[in-house]
């Protein structure tokens, strides 16, 4: 359970770039989780809520795009999206030429990707 | 004039664990630039991460200058086994925290002597979070204990899936548990083809030399691939 500790950092950055653009309140918050990044979504999600509260994002929705990992097979130069990943049955090896060479090229990712904020303008 | 409130989407495409990579960067530049090789453990609580590092620390202390960091949630009783042993060690304690960052690592790392040629660190027992944060080290280790059963690499894939090594400890208990060795081994290197694994006991220090012999050879090469 470290999501929380990922929540803060994301706070940092959230509270930054509110800043920077001079928002009132930031109302949604978008970010992209790689399968394979270690953050479990729902904890992920009760980690946010809990957090916000207090910061200038504190009514914000959170939205979260799921990155699927994806290899890149090093001997015919295909590419792969894990579908099975999770699955008992899931091979580290290319469908098409059964390479067991493949290099991850997406799946790691935690990003946050855009906020929607609000402005007090005149 | 009435104030009026607008809506508005500011793209920012900033990597959350950005904090924590830009402090792993320094500290692997600074290790790279004074030629020592991290080393970061992970693996669940008791698999023997410590007894692992005692064996192989006394070993490569005949040639080498080596380092320990120890992470704990909380006691100093790690580091006190290492120096024991006449070998410097540093305790982070996380107090509650379930991983080691890197800025943790920053906290003690200029208390690092610049002549080290291995600098081991033992994260927090835990197969799960370590994995999810970068510490600047140049080699990951797995550790997997025979009591805990053959059935791990799949359930815990991400520690796996980002290791270089994997290494199987308290080997000498194979003759009194059900563990199937050939599929562990197999299953590991279906999600990740590239691990070396090493089959070791700090009992009786069986795979211990090949795994000395394996990190002499890493060190080795960084070198003259940094020189």
């Amino acid at each position: 359970m470290h999501e929380l500790s990922i929540v803060a950092d994301l706070f940092t950055i959230i509270e930054e770039r509110a800043k920077q653009a001079r928002a009132s309140r930031v109302t949604k918050v978008r970010v992209m989780v790689g399968e394979l990044s270690g953050v479990v979504p729902e904890l992920f999600r009760s980690a946010f809520h809990s957090y916000k509260k207090g910061t200038i994002a504190d009514r914000a929705r959170l939205e979260m795009k799921i990155v699927k990992i994806k290899f890149k097979c090093q001997n015919c130069g295909r590419e792969i999206t894990a579908k099975n990943f999770r699955d008992e049955s899931f091979s580290y090896s290319c469908p098409f030429c059964r390479s067991k060479d493949m290099e991850l090229i997406s799946g790691r990712d935690l990003y946050l990707e855009r906020l929607e904020i609000e402005t007090a303008g005149q | 004039m009435s104030m009026r409130k607008s809506k508005k989407e500011v793209l920012v495409l900033e990597d959350i664990l950005g904090s924590n990579k830009k402090i792993a960067n320094s500290i692997k530049k600074k290790l790279e630039e004074n030629g020592i090789l991290a080393v970061n453990l992970l693996s669940a609580p008791g698999s023997g991460k410590t007894a692992l590092l005692e064996r192989i620390g006394l070993k490569l202390n005949e040639n080498y200058r080596i380092g320990v960091i120890e992470g704990d949630v909380e006691t100093e009783r790690d580091a006190e086994r290492i120096r024991k042993l006449g070998l410097p060690a540093w305790q982070i304690t996380t107090h509650g925290a379930c991983h080691l960052e890197a800025r943790m690592l920053a906290r003690v790392f200029d208390r690092i002597p610049a002549d080290l040629d291995f600098l081991f660190i033992e994260n927090v027992g835990n197969l799960v979070c370590p994995a999810s944060f970068d510490l600047g080290e140049g080699l990951r280790f797995v550790l997997l204990s025979i009591p805990e059963g053959d059935d791990k690499p799949k359930k815990y894939p991400e520690a796996f899936i980002t290791s270089q090594v994997l290494v199987l400890t308290k080997c000498d208990l194979l003759p009194y548990l059900t563990f199937d060795l050939d599929k562990v081994i197999k299953e590991a290197l279906e999600i990740n083809p590239k691990l070396k694994v090493f089959r070791t006991s700090a009992v009786t220090g069986e795979g211990t030399e090949e795994l000395c012999t394996f990190l002499k050879l890493e060190l080795e090469k960084r070198r003259i691939r940094n020189a």
